[in-house]
């Protein structure tokens, strides 16, 4: 048992010709984002814990409280669990307060102010009287997440909720799940195969593969990691939570600190919070060894070179750690291998990163 | 249609009421058993399934035939009537209602096992996530999702009820007032040559079955585009 609560899970069990082996703690605080391949067992990992399917000799307990070992096997509905399926699933024959209220207890006061806080943050209210099959894609899944937070859940799973929604619609109800991801009290275990939806709501992430956690920890800290995919993938950027420290309204420039050093970013307004999440692609970011003058990039943070690994024949991923000393956080700059070798780079070399672009990812 | 002897009246509402009996039985017992039939994964359902499905293509005198063993007076149904005292169950009003029953069987247990496997296991397991017990999400999820299939299943129960020949024959006889119903009264008619009576019946069945089967086709229309796909 560790100190901070945690969320256990072990199930180890052969299905076909694919094998789900996990042993894993997840905080039992923040997004857990649980990221691999289609067929990776990630949701077969979620419903064991939520009771739906029963692993053999597996173990599932949240913060102490047993739902699973050798000997007991509490079911779903005795769970205290929220999920949130890839289709809505709404129920077709209720309207969209009967689905929101369907799993809440009698209803009291405590219920109505519930659900007028749910209907607020997911925009539901003009809907509330709605048959579902008179509701957009969209619309079908906020009822879906609302009705799985008013069962009162300590733990809210969600598998792939954005994945049968067209491009439109997930943008739309994007915003709606990292304001809930930020707000909520209880844990929240994400899954999916887009890791630019997790990049914008995970604070932990495990990664999946073949039936097997291959890697967990702090986002950051295992998009940095070369020895995961996610380094070598087109789209390898890190993800920061960054500290607003200075708003120009004239230019419309916000200024966020982050370890080691500072990002401006165009914003039209102030930043709502003072804490914002902002992504910076290893493609958009190139390297110079000297301070670059005359350049109309906003962002030149000086760095140190931590470590590079080639990728594909003519690219190079380069590891670096901002900071005149190379002790803050990590960046990831994706060169042509021609610039590394003209340049000579190598480890320890100190450099000026540009950055070309900084994403919001929340805000 | 005051020109209708007593007689027949009475084979009407005999008929009515032997239908009505039936299909709140067959309601009772269907239901469970093509929820059963939905959801087991016990391989030997199928058998199951099969001897339900047995009166569909059995000549009803068959059915009718073992039905008059089981419910004479030396077969089991005989046995327990006596208990109450009486010599058999077979020509009987309650021996009318047990074959109709197990007749029928089938038309109520095929559309709800249909219905039922249309809702797919996921509302159920919805419900479950959302701390509903499974009796619960039966009655609060299923049930209201299979109606239409449980509302075909009773009017055809009703309607097969209705028209019933081969198995009330066998094990009913023609009784007035306790196992003559209309299907019987029609043929006894035929037999004595009163045609106009048998032509009313008849053709008064014609047009209930019409109504009635219309009525199906509209009401499922109603939930059908009520409750969505």
């Amino acid at each position: 048992m560790s100190a901070n609560p945690t969320l256990a899970v072990k199930c180890r069990e052969v299905l076909g010709t694919f094998a789900l082996d996990v042993d894993a703690e997840f905080p039992a605080n923040g997004v857990t984002a649980v990221f691999g391949p289609s067929g990776s067992g990630k949701t077969t990992l979620l419903r064991s814990i939520a009771g739906l399917h029963r692993p053999h000799g597996g173990f599932c307990a949240l913060a102490g409280e047993i739902w699973q070992d050798e000997r007991s096997f509490v079911p779903p509905h005795l769970r205290r669990i929220g999920y949130v399926f890839q289709e809505a699933s709404l129920f077709p024959h209720l309207n969209v307060r009967k689905n929101l209220l369907f799993g809440t207890p009698r209803s009291d006061t405590t219920t109505a102010r519930r659900l007028d806080e749910v209907l607020q943050i997911l925009e539901l209210q003009h809907l509330i009287e709605r048959s579902p099959h008179n509701l957009s894609g969209g619309e079908r899944q906020r009822v879906a997440i609302g009705r799985a937070l008013l069962s009162d859940p300590k733990l809210l799973l969600m598998d792939e909720p954005l994945s049968a929604l067209d491009d439109g619609a997930k943008q739309d109800i994007l915003p709606f799940i990292e304001r809930l991801c930020q707000t909520l009290a209880i844990p929240v275990l994400y899954v999916s195969h887009n890791m630019a939806e997790i990049e914008r709501i995970a604070d932990t992430l495990a990664l999946m593969e073949r039936g097997k956690i291959i890697a967990q920890g702090p986002l950051a800290q295992l998009q940095a990691n070369p020895d995961l995919p996610l380094f070598d993938s087109a789209a390898a950027a890190i993800s920061f939570d960054a500290a607003l420290s200075h708003y120009d309204a004239a230019y419309g420039l916000a200024q966020f600190t982050v370890s080691g050093g500072s990002f401006v970013v165009p914003a039209q307004q102030p930043p709502a919070l003072p804490q914002q999440r902002l992504k910076v692609l290893a493609r958009d970011v190139s390297l110079s060894l000297s301070e670059p003058v005359g350049s109309s990039i906003l962002n030149v943070l000086p760095a140190r070179i931590d470590t590079a690994k080639p990728c594909g024949l003519h690219h190079i991923t380069v590891s670096l750690r901002l900071g005149a000393r190379g002790e803050g956080a990590v960046l990831l700059a994706r060169i042509t291998r021609r610039s590394w070798d003209v340049l000579a780079l190598q480890a320890g070399v100190h450099v000026y990163a540009q950055v070309k672009s900084v994403a919001f990812e929340r805000g | 249609m005051n020109a209708l002897p007593q007689e027949i009246w009475q084979s009407v509402r005999l008929t009515l009421e032997l239908a009505a009996l039936t299909t709140v039985l067959l309601i009772l017992i269907g239901t469970p058993l093509a929820w059963w039939l939905a959801r087991s994964k016990a391989w030997w359902k199928e058998i199951i399934g099969a001897l339900l499905s047995l009166p569909l293509v059995l000549p009803p005198t068959v059915l009718g035939f073992y039905l008059l063993l089981l419910l004479g007076p030396s077969g089991p149904g005989g046995a327990l009537s006596s208990l109450w005292g009486v010599r058999t169950l077979a020509f009987s009003f309650t021996g009318l209602v047990i074959g109709s029953v197990l007749y029928s069987l089938p038309f109520m247990v095929q559309p709800v096992r249909n219905a039922f496997e249309a809702i797919g296991p996921r509302p159920m397991e919805v419900a479950a996530t959302l701390r509903t017990t499974p009796l619960q999400a039966f009655w609060r999820v299923a049930l209201p999702m299979a109606a239409p299939g449980l509302l075909s299943g009773a009017i055809l129960s009703f309607t097969h009820t209705l028209g019933e020949f081969g198995v009330v024959l066998m094990i009913g006889g023609n009784i007035p007032g306790q196992t003559k119903v209309l299907s019987i009264a029609i043929y006894d008619y035929v037999e004595t040559a009163q045609w106009q009576a048998a032509h009313s019946l008849a053709a008064g069945m014609v047009i209930f079955a019409f109504l009635i089967i219309l009525a199906l086709r509209l009401v499922e229309r109603r939930i059908s585009q009520g409750v969505g796909s």
